[in-house]
């Protein structure tokens, strides 16, 4: 097994802490499945993928479901721009990936586990296969795991073909039935009615990596980082103007302020929190915290310094929405067009405010009205942005 | 066999597994909820629109169609759900907890006129130039919601070339709003499969396998998702300014023949009730259109009979006494031209099942440029042959190469009931208030059993009407009452019947050619199949295939559409269950009325055969003119 290491990164006390190898797995069988999620639920942990749907009401909703066979999937699409923690995690903690997935396997009733790699992420795909072969050998993963008996569980991993959208959790089981990758309505959720049917839990990377230490060290461990609504700790994707990108691993409720000062960045003008379908925040809002109750993030953080043209990353966002729709609903699939037009219009300087305001509106209704929340959210730059950096961008017309 | 859905549809779009309530009146078997403050109960898995509907509160739709899975793709009957952050779409959010719905909130009226607003920028098409003017979704839609402009702009471009390549169905993307209809129709109803979303994003667009045009790929031209699409994306190929121009060069002698269903349902098009007959109301109008002659498909509907039954037949015969085992069973009809093709790509090991008798559009044309030029003593080069039809695939029909036995092309024209209901209009003519008269001669009036060939069962129903008194001697009246032999009739998706021949009697002139006693069928049971709409034949054709019991079976009627022909391609737009089902009590009424009810009473037929196909049914000259071959032609498109 080559290893493979990616850029600097900090690791902080929770996720990054001590872990042996099938320590968790270990740790549930023994507590058993009712005590496995009680810990998961004082642990308040929350999905890591972005929606912060509390984990351990998603994964007792699956184990609740009546079925013949369940599924866990292991989110693994890291597609949302300027994202790349799972694959520190996949490439360099991918027991603590596995050995989540076999805890929620064995807590929902799942015999079956499966990896949804992002495409761009073929390269580990040997690696990780052979990791996974190495824990059939140690009967982590097979038959009767650790002598459990009659606890099957193995994991399959399968590659996306490059579509945002398919990291939407509907979306992806479509893809993973080999359809095309386009979200399900919703009612039933994935829980009830998800891979082929049956209930599935649709976890992130980082969520399962988690849960992994909850296991070992209990909730309350777990719910003594962060802060109330947020516990825990998050990996922080940072990239843009700063001397120090990479993955960072931060309590919740870090201050934008904070982070600024750890990655050392200067003359910071803006960040977008959450990716291109987050938001984006000026310097008078760099006191706000990175929370679910405030900023919410699956983890990306985008620094602009003070010649970054706000017009432009707009554009180029919308760009990316406009071609990353699934293209099956309405107000994502032309919104987003229009959108991208308004802000063209902009550039050009052949607009009125009257215009922009009907297509601030607009983006009200697609973030509600959408089938999912790639439509939902897209919106969040284009109305965060005009609003937030209006001056600039009125400057711009007026020069 | 089950009846269960054998759907491909992506589970995205299918039925939600919300098990419904054997009882709604067991505890959670219903839940009450509030809608716009109105507390009612409805039963678990109620959809929020079928709620409303229930409760007369109005919600707009676009994607949703009642014949078809859900999809919740156009979002316009968005609808506040108390304690959901975003709105949810009516179609696709079953009810599974007391939930409270507005239906008409600030933000849920801006909303749906955003998303209409959206449509309208990238619909291209004005109203006044449309086929579907008057009666478009989109159009009502925009009209309900008072569009006066155009918020986000309109395209003033086509953004797609028209596909015209195909006989039957013209697809016109650039006027798509992409509500999937089609694809669910094609993929789930039908079970064919042909179109499918290509692309993602702003090039999100409807298309067929490798983006080939529709004459291409394995289309059957069914158009049931022409009948259920909300605009003129698709719409069917056209020819009433070739048939007007017909009309009015006085060298040509322009004849009509007019199919059971159309004449139930073209009362649609003037905003009459479905389920009114207009036949005669029909018949006079066509005249005043100038039709030089009409005539009633019902008539080569009884000599299809004939000639069937004489095959089926004969393959008995050679099958259960000659024990000739290169005799095809079951023997399955072969008077839906979309069902043909249907076979032809998805089974065409099993072309020699298929009767080679010609479906009634084709022996027409065939007749009416033979032995009806010969009678009026007219040039078959100068008489022009229309069929009125309530299908697409019969303009493919009377384009197959193979139909020209009469040395011309048979039919020149397949027009639909649509089109004619619009050439109608454009003469000036209200049908509803016509006088009524009758079909012109030599061929008359024809039998009930012709007429009910509409209906899915109607096929069969004929045949068996016909072939229980050719071989029992028996009265079909004394079997069962009225002659209307109920089991082979409705909507239910495949039907089986058993009819065990206990006594025989003579045979009847017209076959004594062919056997001479029936002494070989008596103790034997008639088995016999009905199959409407193509998934159903999907299923049937498979459980053949797998040898189960419908291989034991000796005569099996398709349909490729849902209902038969009354629910064909080119019948009148909207269609639902009920709609098809009132067309269908028309035929029966009208069939009913009938004095003639079976095919071998019908003076006309026995003439034709005196006169004409001297060697009687199956004989040399009907072989050439009144029957047919098939080409194999694979699922898959070089
Ligand atoms: C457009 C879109 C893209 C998404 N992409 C990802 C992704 O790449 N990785 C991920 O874990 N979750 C992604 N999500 C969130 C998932 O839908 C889902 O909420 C998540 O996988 C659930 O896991 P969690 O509860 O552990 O967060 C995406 C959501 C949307 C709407
Ligand atoms: S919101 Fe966008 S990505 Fe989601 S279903 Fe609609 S078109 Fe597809
Ligand atoms: S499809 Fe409907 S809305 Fe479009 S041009 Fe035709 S009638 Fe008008
Ligand atoms: S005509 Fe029938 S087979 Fe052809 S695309 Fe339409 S639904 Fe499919
Ligand atoms: S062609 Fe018609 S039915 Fe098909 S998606 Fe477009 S508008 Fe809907
Ligand atoms: S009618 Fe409900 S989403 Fe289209």
């Amino acid at each position: 097994m080559e290893p493979i290491f990616n850029k600097q990164k900090r690791t902080g006390p929770v996720l990054f802490s001590e872990y042996k190898r099938g320590e968790g797995i270990k740790k549930a069988l023994e507590i058993g499945r009712e005590n496995v999620l009680f810990e998961m639920k004082s642990s308040k942990l929350k999905g890591r993928g972005g929606a912060g749907f509390p984990t351990s009401t998603k994964w007792m909703l699956t184990a609740a479901a009546k079925a013949d066979e369940k599924f866990i999937v292991c989110n693994a699409d890291e597609g949302e721009p300027g994202t790349f923690k799972d694959r520190v995690l996949l490439t360099e903690y991918p027991e603590l990936v596995f050995d989540g997935m076999v805890i929620g396997g064995y807590t929902c009733g799942a015999k079956e586990g499966l990896v949804y790699l992002r495409g761009e992420y073929e390269y580990m795909l040997k690696f990780l296969e052979d990791y996974l072969a190495q824990m059939r050998k140690d009967n982590l993963l097979g038959k009767n795991i650790l002598g459990k008996k009659d606890f099957d569980f193995d994991i399959k991993i399968r590659l996306g073909a490059g579509a945002y959208v398919c990291g939407e959790e509907t979306a992806l089981i479509e893809s993973l039935e080999g359809q095309r990758g386009e979200s399900r309505n919703r009612p039933p959720y994935p829980v009830n009615t998800g891979y082929n049917g049956r209930p599935t839990s649709v976890n992130n990377v980082e969520t399962l990596a988690a849960a992994a230490h909850i296991i070992v060290k209990g909730g309350d461990w777990y719910a003594k980082v962060g802060t109330d609504k947020s516990s825990g700790s998050k990996l922080f994707s940072v990239s843009g103007d700063c001397k120090k990108p990479g993955v960072y691993e931060l309590p919740f409720g870090t201050k934008v302020k904070e982070l600024l000062k750890i990655v050392e960045a200067e003359d910071t003008k803006a960040v977008q929190v959450g990716g291109a379908s987050g938001i984006c925040i000026p310097e008078s809002h760099f006191e706000r915290a990175l929370a679910y109750e405030d900023i919410p993030t699956g983890g990306s953080v985008m620094i602009f310094g003070k010649n970054r043209d706000m017009l432009k990353i707009l554009k180029n966002f919308m760009e990316f929405f406009v071609e990353e729709s699934c293209g099956q609903c309405t107000p994502c699939r032309i919104g987003n067009v229009k959108l991208l037009e308004g802000v063209e219009m902009i550039e050009k300087g052949e607009f009125t405010f009257e215009y922009i305001g009907k297509l601030k509106e607009l983006g009200h209704t697609m973030q509600v009205a959408s089938k999912c929340g790639l439509g939902q959210s897209s919106p969040n730059s284009f109305i965060s942005i005009i609003d937030n950096f209006k001056d600039e961008i009125l400057n711009k017309i007026e020069a | 066999m089950d009846n269960k859905k054998t759907s491909r549809a992506p589970v995205s779009q299918q039925e939600f597994k919300v098990p419904k309530p054997v009882d709604t009146n067991t505890i959670g078997g219903s839940i009450t909820v509030e809608l716009n403050e109105k507390k009612v109960s409805v039963p678990l898995g109620t959809t929020i629109l079928e709620a409303c509907r229930q409760n007369q509160i109005h919600i707009p739709t676009l994607c949703h169609h009642t014949d078809l899975c859900v999809a919740g793709v156009c979002r316009v009957c968005a609808v506040e759900v108390e304690g959901m952050r975003t709105l949810q779409a009516a179609c696709a959010f079953p009810i599974t907890a007391p939930i409270k719905v507005k239906t008409s909130t600030p933000q849920v009226r801006k909303a749906r006129r955003h998303i209409i607003d959206l449509m309208l920028s990238e619909h291209y098409g004005e109203c006044y130039s449309c086929i579907r003017n008057g009666n478009c979704e989109l159009q009502s839609l925009a009209e309900e919601y008072g569009v006066d402009g155009y918020t986000f702009g309109h395209c003033d471009k086509p953004a797609y070339e028209i596909d015209k390549s195909s006989y039957s169905v013209v697809r016109e993307m650039s006027k798509c709003i992409l509500c999937k209809r089609c694809v669910r129709t094609c993929i789930d109803l039908q079970e064919v499969g042909v179109l499918e979303s290509i692309g993602k994003g702003d090039k999100t667009h409807i298309s067929t396998f490798m983006e080939r045009p529709l004459a291409d790929v394995i289309c059957i031209n069914c158009g049931q998702c022409i009948n259920r699409c909300p605009t003129s994306a698709l719409h069917a190929n056209d020819p009433s300014d070739e048939i007007w121009a017909a009309i009015d060069d006085p060298t040509k002698h322009v004849v009509i023949q007019t199919a059971p269903s159309p004449r139930a349902a073209i009362g649609e098009c003037f905003g009459v009730e479905p389920g009114t007959s207009m036949t005669q109301e029909l018949n006079t109008a066509l005249r005043r259109i100038g039709f030089d002659a009409v005539f009633d498909t019902n008539f080569t509907a009884d000599l299809t009979i004939f000639e069937e039954g004489t095959e089926l037949i004969i393959r008995l015969y050679k099958a259960l006494v000659e024990k000739d085992n290169s005799m095809a069973l079951p023997q399955f009809t072969s008077c839906s031209p979309g069902w043909v093709k249907y076979l032809e790509h998805f089974y065409p090991e099993f072309i020699p099942n298929l009767s080679t008798a010609k479906s009634p559009q084709q022996m027409f044309g065939a007749i009416i440029k033979t032995f009806y030029a010969q009678q009026i003593g007219v040039d078959p080069k100068d008489v022009v042959s229309v069929a009125l039809m309530p299908c697409s695939a019969k303009k493919f029909e009377c384009n197959r190469p193979e139909m020209t036995s009469s040395g011309y092309k048979d039919v020149d024209y397949g027009l639909t009931t649509r089109e004619l209901g619009k050439m109608i209009k454009e003469a000036g003519i209200y049908l509803p208030e016509m006088p009524k008269s009758h079909f012109d001669s030599p061929f008359g009036d024809a039998s009930g059993a012709g007429l009910i060939f509409g209906a899915t069962g109607g096929v069969m129903e004929a045949a068996l009407r016909s072939v229980i008194e050719f071989v029992t001697g028996v009265k079909v009246e004394d079997i069962f009452a009225d002659a209307n032999i109920t089991p082979v009739r409705g909507f239910e998706g495949v039907k089986y019947v058993e009819l065990p021949i206990t006594a025989v009697g003579p045979v009847p002139e017209i076959l004594q050619g062919l056997v001479k006693d029936w002494n070989w069928l008596k103790g034997a049971t008639l088995k016999v199949a009905v199959a409407h709409g193509t998934a159903n034949a999907k299923k049937v054709m498979d459980d053949i295939k797998r040898g189960g019991k419908f291989s034991e079976c000796h005569f099996i009627e398709f349909m490729a559409c849902p209902g038969g022909c009354i629910g064909g391609g080119g019948q009148p737009i909207p269609t639902s269950l009920e709609i098809r089902q009132a067309r269908a009590r028309a035929i029966y009424a009208e069939d009913e009325s009938l004095e003639m009810r079976k095919s071998h009473d019908n003076p006309y037929v026995k003439m034709i055969y005196e006169k004409f196909f001297k060697e009687g049914p199956c004989g040399h000259l009907s072989h050439k003119l009144l029957h047919t071959h098939y080409t194999a032609r694979g699922k898959f498109i070089s």
